[in-house]
C-alpha cells in the first residue's frame, strides 16, 4: 500500500464511521454503531503510526487531492501536507479520540442519542484530521468551520436543554467573529499572494516582509502584521483567546466526552496548530508576535484567576484549559512554535486524562457536578483518583512529568523573549504557575480528600444536579455511595495517563532541540529563544533535577501548600476572604462581566438595531411613505374607473399579454 | 426531433404539459392531474439535461441556437440561445419545479389541476426568459413570467394577497415601461433590430449609457431586490404558498441579476463602471441592513425573505466587482441560494402544513417529534450560514476573497455575513427545532413522510454536492464569464 493511501485512510476511516453510525444508526443497533466508529478511529490512529513512523524516517508529502474550483487564474485543491507537524497531530487527535470514543461507551451508555452521539465524535475526528493534514488555507478554512460545527451539536447534544442549546449558539456566533477576521486574513493573503497555496504563500511571503499597505488613507501598516493579526483573530476564537474566551466555558454543557476530545485536547488547539503552521508568516511580522504573546498572557493569567473560584468540577477544568491555552499562545509569541506544539501534545493527554477521570467523577457521583457535595472519594474510586492525581501533578508542572517540561520550556522560552510585551508575559506566565497549582489542588482536595459530604448532600441537590449535570434522564435512587466506573471508562484514564506521565520526558529532546520539526516550521535567527533554551538544556534528568530549584517549582510547590492549608486544614480562611474581599470576589464571580456587557451590547444592540431599522426603515420610509404614497394615489385616480373592472391584477395583466401576443402575431400574419 | 431545437423543447414541453392538465377539467380528476405534473416536469428536465452535457465550455458564443421570424415587420425574432452564464439557470429552474410538484402533491387540494399547470407554464416561460436572445422576446416572457406566480399568490395564497400582488405590481410597472423605453430606443438605435447581442456592440454616449444603465436597474433591481426596492418580497413570500415561494426565492430573484449581466453591463459598460459604487453600497446595505433586519423578524417566511435579500446582495457585490472571481461567485452565489432558498422555505412548509403557522412563537422543540426533518433543516440552515462543504459556502467566499482584492472594507462588511447570517438563522432555528417540546400543536408533529423525505433528500445532495466540487459548475462559466469581463472593460462611447 502506498503512503498516499495511507494518508486518505487517516481522514475516511473516520469518515465512513460517522456516516455509518449516523444514517444506519437505527438498523445497526447500539453495539454496532459504537463498533464502526471505534473501528473506523482505531485504523486512523494505526495507520497514522505508520504515517508518524513513515515521517520520522524523513519522509513527507505535499499533493492535492482534487481540484475544489477554479476561477480566472487561480486554482483552489483540496490536498494533503504531510510533515512532522502535521503527522504529531494526527496523531494526537487520532489517540485522543479513540479513547474517547471507547469511554463514550460507559458514559453514555444509557443515552436515547447514543448513535448520533457516536456519528458526531466520529465525524468531528474526521474534520479535526481534514483541518491538520491540509496543505492550503482553503481546506483550513473547511476543517475549521466543520470542527466549529461538530462542537455547535455537541454542545447542544442535549438540546432539550434551555442552558445547553444557549451556549452552543453563543459558541458558534463567538467562534463566527473569530472567522470573520480568519477568512478577511485568507482573504488578504489571497490578494497580495495570488495563492491559497501553503508553500507557494510562504515562498513568496519574504518577498512581501517589507511592503505596507493603506487601509486607512494615510496610515501605512505593514502588511505581514495585517495578515497575521487578522489570521489570529481566528484562532482567538477557535482557541478561546480573550476577549473572545466566553464560550468555552459554557461549553462544558456538552456531554463530558466532547468536552475532553473537542474543549480541551484537539479542537480549541486549531488555533495554536495554524499558527504554529503559519511560522514562515508571523516570523515576518514582530508586531504580530507581540500582539499574540501579550493576548495569550492575559488569557493565562486572568482565566486561572477565574478557576480558583469555581464549584463545578468540569468548570474548573475548563478554566484551567484556557488558561492552559494562553500559555501555547504566549509560547507562539515567543516564537517557539515547536514548545507551543509541545505543550499542546501533553496538554492533550493530562487535559483529556482530567476531563474523562472528572467524568468519571461524575458518574460515581450520579452526575452531581459540584465539587462542594463531594469529598473524600479516594477510597471509592481509586482508579479514578490516581489517574486524576497524576493528571493534576501533570498539569502543575512537577517535575520528571509531561506538563513539566513543555510548561517550563514555556517559561523559559518567554524570559529569553526581547519583544515589547514579554515583560508582561513572563510575569504572567510565571504567576499563572502558582495559581494553577492553587486551582488543581484546590479541586483535588475537596474531590477525592476531607469529610464525604455527600451521603446528606446527594438528596438535596439532586434537583440542581438534574438542572445542571450531566444528566441522562435517569437517576440510580436508593445507593448514594459512589462506586468505581466500569472499565470502558478506567481504560482510557490509564491509558492516558502513562503518555501524562512519561511522553515529556522522552519527547523534549527530539521535539525542542533535534532538527524534528524540520521545515515545518521556520524562526527567524533574530528571534533567538528557542535557540537560548537550547544552549542551556542539558538532558531531560537535568533539566527536571536542576528545576527543584527554581521558582516555577516554587511556586507550584506554594500552590499546592496553599490549597492543602486553605481546604484540608483552615476550610474557614477561603471563607473569610471570600468575605473580606468581596468585591474581587464578585467580579470573578462575574466573569470580569463579560457575558453580562455581550449579551446586552453585542447580542441585545444587534437585535435593538435590526428592530429599529425594519420599523423604521423598511416599514415607515420606504412602504409608509413612497409605496403605499404611491399606492394612495393610484388608488383614487383607479376608484373613478374601477367599477368598470374586476379588480384583480392578474386579469389585467393577463389580458395585456394575451393582447400583446395577439396583435403581434396578427401583425406577423398581414 | 429534428428541426425542434432543444431550447425549445426546454421551453414548451412544460407548458404543453401545464396545458394538458388544464384541459383534463376539475379536481375529479386531481390524481392524474398530479401524476401528469411529475411527469411533465421529469420531462421538462429531462430534455434540459443534454444542455449540460452537450455544452461546449470552450466558448463564449451562444449555443444550441434557435432563430425564426416572429414579427418580421419590426424584425422581431424568435431567437434563443445560451451561454456559461444563462445555461446552469435552465437546469435549476427545470429540477426545481419537479421539487415544486412533487411539494404541492398533497398539500394542495382544490383546482389542484390549475395549481400544477400553473408551475408547469412558469417554468417553460423562465426557461424561455434565460434563452431569449432578442430583446422583445426577452421583454414579453419577463412580463409573462409574473401572470402564473400572480395566480399563485392570488388563488392559494394567504389572507393579505391583495396588499402583496397590489405592491408587488406597484414595484414592477415602473420598472418595466422604463425598461421598455430602453428597449424601443436600443432598436432604433441599432438600426432596427432587437437581437440583444448587435445591442452588447452598440456605442453609446455616456449620457445615453448612464440612462439606460438607470433605466434597466428599476427593471432588475426590483427583481433582485436590491435595497431600497426591496420590501414587496417579504410580503409576497408571507402571503404565498409554499410552492410559489420556493419559485419566487430559487428562480425569479435570478432573473434580476441575470438581467444585469445580460443587458445592463454590456450594453451600458462604460456606465456599469461609473455607477458600480452605488451599486455596491446598494449590495453591501443589502448584506448588513437586511442581515440585521432579519434578526428581527418573528415570522419564518418573512425571515427568510430578508435573509435571501442579504445572499443576492452577494451577487450584485460580485458583478459590479468586475473580477473573475467575484463574477463567478455571483452566479455560484445565485445558483446555490436557488437550492438553498428552496430548501428553507421548504422546510417552513413542512411544519406549515403540520401546525399552520409561520410565527416563530409557536414553535419549539421541533426536534423532538421530527429528528429526521430537524437534521436536514440543520444541513439547509448551515447551507444558509454560509458553512463550508454546503453550496452556499462557494459563492460568499468568492465573492469575499475577490472583494478584498478590490477593497478591503467593502470584503470587511461583506464578511460580516458570518456572524449576521448565523445569528438570525441559527437563532430562529435554536427556537423553533431545539429545546423542550413547547405546546400540544408541536407534540402532535409527525415526522417527515416519503415524499417530503425525497424533495428535502434531492436538495441536500445538490447543497452538499456543489458544496464539495463546485469545479464543473465553474468550468462551464469561465468562457463566458471572462469574455463578458473583456467586453464590460472595452469602453465603447461614441467618438
Amino acid at each position: 500500500m502506498d503512503m498516499k493511501t495511507l494518508y486518505l485512510i487517516v481522514p475516511l476511516a473516520p469518515l465512513a464511521g460517522a456516516i455509518i453510525a449516523g444514517l444506519f444508526g437505527k438498523q445497526i443497533g447500539r453495539v454496532g454503531a459504537h463498533t464502526v466508529a471505534i473501528l473506523g478511529v482505531a485504523i486512523a490512529f494505526l495507520a497514522s503510526l505508520a504515517v508518524f513512523q513513515d515521517v520520522q524516517a524523513g519522509n513527507t508529502f505535499n499533493g492535492t487531492l482534487y481540484t475544489w474550483l477554479t476561477s480566472g487564474d487561480l486554482t483552489l485543491e483540496i490536498g494533503f501536507l504531510i510533515d512532522p507537524l502535521s503527522a504529531v497531530m494526527m496523531l494526537v487527535v487520532t489517540f485522543v479520540s479513540l479513547m474517547v470514543h471507547i469511554y463514550t461507551v460507559g458514559y453514555m451508555a444509557d443515552d436515547p442519542g447514543y448513535q448520533r452521539f457516536f456519528s458526531y465524535i466520529s465525524l468531528f475526528t474526521f474534520s479535526m484530521l481534514m483541518l491538520v493534514m491540509s496543505n492550503n488555507f482553503l481546506q483550513l478554512f473547511f476543517g475549521w468551520e466543520a470542527v466549529g460545527l461538530m462542537s455547535y451539536l455537541l454542545i447542544g447534544f442535549w438540546f432539550t436543554r434551555e442552558t445547553a442549546i444557549y451556549a452552543n449558539l453563543k459558541a458558534f456566533l463567538v467562534n463566527r467573529v473569530g472567522d470573520f477576521g480568519f477568512l478577511l486574513g485568507i482573504g488578504m493573503v489571497l490578494a497580495y499572494f495570488g495563492s491559497l497555496d501553503y508553500q507557494q504563500v510562504f515562498q513568496m511571503a519574504p518577498h512581501l516582509a517589507n511592503h505596507e499597505i493603506s487601509l486607512i488613507e494615510g496610515h501605512p501598516w505593514p502588511l505581514m502584521a495585517v495578515i497575521c493579526i487578522l489570521l489570529f483573530i481566528g484562532a482567538m476564537g477557535k482557541s478561546a483567546q480573550f476577549p473572545l474566551h466566553v464560550w468555552l466555558p459554557d461549553s462544558m454543557e456538552g456531554p463530558t466526552p466532547i468536552s475532553a476530545l473537542i474543549h480541551a485536547a484537539t479542537m480549541v488547539t486549531a488555533g495554536i496548530f495554524m499558527v504554529a503552521r503559519m511560522s514562515p508568516l508571523y516570523e515576518l511580522s514582530d508586531i504580530a508576535l507581540s500582539f499574540v504573546m501579550v493576548i495569550g498572557a492575559i488569557t493565562a493569567l486572568f482565566m486561572g484567576f477565574l478557576g480558583m473560584i469555581q464549584n463545578d468540577i468540569k468548570r474548573v477544568v475548563a478554566y484551567s484549559t484556557l488558561s492552559q491555552l494562553g500559555y501555547m499562545t504566549v509560547a507562539l509569541g515567543a516564537s517557539a512554535y515547536s514548545v507551543a506544539i509541545f505543550h499542546l501534545t501533553t496538554h492533550a493527554f493530562f487535559k483529556a486524562l482530567l476531563f474523562l477521570a472528572a467524568g468519571s467523577v461524575i458518574i460515581g457521583m450520579h452526575h452531581d457536578q459540584d465539587i462542594r457535595n463531594m469529598g473524600g472519594l479516594k477510597k471509592y474510586m481509586p482508579i479514578t483518583w490516581i489517574t486524576f492525581l497524576i493528571g493534576s501533578l501533570s498539569l502543575i508542572g512537577t517535575p520528571f512529568l509531561s506538563g513539566f517540561y513543555s510548561k517550563d520550556s514555556i517559561i523559559e522560552a518567554v524570559k529569553f523573549s526581547d519583544l515589547p510585551g514579554s515583560g508582561f508575559a513572563y510575569f504572567a506566565v510565571l504567576a499563572c504557575v502558582f495559581v494553577t497549582a492553587f486551582y488543581s489542588f484546590r479541586l483535588y482536595f475537596l474531590v477525592f480528600h476531607g469529610k464525604e459530604r455527600f451521603p446528606n448532600a446527594h438528596a438535596g441537590h439532586d434537583q440542581e444536579a438534574g438542572k445542571n449535570g450531566d444528566t441522562h434522564g435517569h437517576h440510580h435512587g436508593g445507593h448514594s455511595c459512589p462506586r468505581e466506573t466500569p472499565w470502558v471508562v478506567t481504560v482510557p484514564l490509564i491509558l492516558l495517563a502513562i503518555p501524562s506521565l512519561a511522553i515529556g520526558y522522552f519527547a523534549i529532546e527530539p521535539m525542542l532541540f533535534g532538527d524534528w520539526f524540520g521545515q515545518a516550521i521556520q524562526v527567524a535567527a533574530r528571534h533567538v529563544a528557542l535557540q537560548e533554551l537550547r544552549n542551556d538544556f542539558h538532558g531531560a534528568t537535568t533539566m527536571a533535577l536542576h528545576s527543584l530549584s527554581s521558582s516555577p517549582f516554587l511556586l507550584a510547590a506554594a500552590g499546592v501548600g496553599v490549597s492543602w492549608f486553605f481546604y484540608m486544614k483552615r476550610p474557614d480562611i477561603p471563607a473569610a476572604i471570600q468575605k473580606r474581599f468581596s468585591l474581587i470576589y464578585l467580579i470573578l464571580d462575574k466573569k470580569y462581566g463579560f457575558d453580562i456587557f455581550n449579551d446586552w451590547f453585542f447580542a441585545g444592540g444587534a437585535r435593538m438595531l435590526g428592530g429599529r431599522l425594519w420599523r423604521w426603515g423598511d416599514v415607515t420610509v420606504i412602504d409608509g411613505w413612497m409605496v403605499n404614497g404611491s399606492v394612495r394615489l393610484v388608488g383614487k385616480i383607479a376608484g373613478i374607473v374601477r367599477q368598470l373592472q374586476s379588480g384583480y391584477i392578474y386579469h389585467y395583466a393577463f389580458a395585456m399579454i394575451i393582447g400583446v401576443l395577439l396583435m403581434a402575431t396578427l401583425f406577423a400574419r398581414a | 426531433m429534428e428541426g425542434i431545437g432543444l431550447l425549445s423543447l426546454a421551453i414548451w414541453v412544460p407548458i404543453l404539459a401545464g396545458l394538458l392538465i388544464l384541459i383534463t377539467g376539475g379536481d375529479k380528476n386531481a390524481d392524474g392531474q398530479r401524476t401528469l405534473a411529475l411527469l411533465g416536469s421529469i420531462l421538462g428536465f429531462a430534455v434540459t439535461l443534454p444542455l449540460w452535457t452537450g455544452f461546449d465550455a470552450g466558448t463564449a458564443a451562444m449555443q444550441f441556437e434557435e432563430l425564426a421570424h416572429w414579427v418580421p415587420m419590426f424584425k422581431i425574432n424568435y431567437h434563443l440561445g445560451v451561454d456559461g452564464i444563462s445555461m446552469p439557470f435552465i437546469l435549476l429552474n427545470s429540477f426545481i419545479t419537479i421539487l415544486v410538484v412533487l411539494a404541492g402533491w398533497e398539500v394542495v387540494k382544490e383546482r389542484v389541476g390549475q395549481y400544477m399547470a400553473a408551475f408547469l407554464i412558469q417554468s417553460g416561460i423562465l426557461n424561455g426568459v434565460f434563452a431569449a436572445l432578442d430583446g422583445l422576446l426577452f421583454y414579453v416572457l419577463f412580463e409573462a413570467m409574473l401572470i402564473p406566480l400572480y395566480l399563485i399568490i392570488g388563488m392559494w395564497g394567504g389572507p393579505n394577497r391583495v396588499y402583496a400582488a397590489l405592491k408587488f405590481f406597484l414595484y414592477t410597472l415602473l420598472g418595466s415601461l422604463l425598461m421598455l423605453v430602453s428597449l424601443l430606443y436600443l432598436y432604433f438605435q441599432s438600426g432596427g433590430s432587437f437581437e440583444i447581442l448587435v445591442w452588447h456592440k452598440v456605442p453609446l454616449a455616456m449620457t445615453t449609457q448612464i440612462l439606460l444603465f438607470i433605466a434597466f436597474f428599476f427593471g432588475f433591481a426590483v427583481k433582485v431586490p436590491m435595497w431600497p426596492v426591496h420590501t414587496w418580497l417579504p410580503d409576497a413570500h408571507v402571503e404565498a404558498p409554499t410552492g410559489g415561494s420556493v419559485i419566487l426565492a430559487a428562480i425569479t430573484l435570478k432573473v434580476g441579476a441575470y438581467g444585469f449581466l445580460r443587458f445592463a453591463l454590456p450594453i451600458a459598460p462604460d456606465a456599469s463602471h461609473e455607477l458600480a459604487g452605488a451599486m455596491i453600497a446598494l449590495s453591501l446595505v443589502a448584506v448588513v441592513y437586511i442581515g440585521l433586519v432579519a434578526l428581527a423578524q418573528v415570522d419564518m417566511k418573512k425571515l427568510i425573505a430578508y435573509s435571501s435579500i442579504a445572499h443576492m446582495g452577494f451577487v450584485t457585490l460580485g458583478f459590479f466587482i468586475f473580477n473573475p472571481l467575484g463574477m463567478e461567485g455571483g452566479l455560484i452565489q445565485m445558483i446555490s441560494h436557488g437550492f438553498v432558498a428552496a430548501a428553507m422555505f421548504l422546510c417552513v412548509g413542512v411544519m406549515y402544513d403540520r401546525v399552520h403557522s409561520r410565527q416563530i412563537a409557536d414553535y419549539g422543540g421541533v426536534a423532538n417529534r421530527m429528528p429526521m426533518f430537524a437534521a436536514f433543516f440543520m444541513l439547509f440552515s448551515m447551507a444558509n450560514v454560509g458553512l463550508p462543504a454546503t453550496s452556499g459556502f462557494v459563492g460568499e467566499f468568492m465573492v469575499i476573497l475577490g472583494a478584498v482584492k478590490v477593497n478591503f472594507w467593502w470584503a470587511f462588511l461583506a464578511a460580516s455575513t458570518l456572524i449576521i447570517g448565523a445569528s438570525y438563522t441559527l437563532w430562529m432555528y435554536k427556537r423553533v427545532v431545539f429545546g423542550a417540546v413547547a405546546n400540544p400543536q408541536v407534540e402532535a408533529m409527525q415526522d417527515i413522510n416519503g415524499r417530503e423525505f425525497i424533495v428535502l433528500a434531492l436538495l441536500a445532495i445538490s447543497v452538499l454536492g456543489i458544496g464539495l466540487y463546485p469545479l464543473p459548475l465553474t468550468e462551464v462559466m469561465h468562457t463566458s464569464v471572462d469574455n463578458l469581463l473583456a467586453h464590460v472593460s472595452h469602453s465603447k462611447l461614441v467618438p
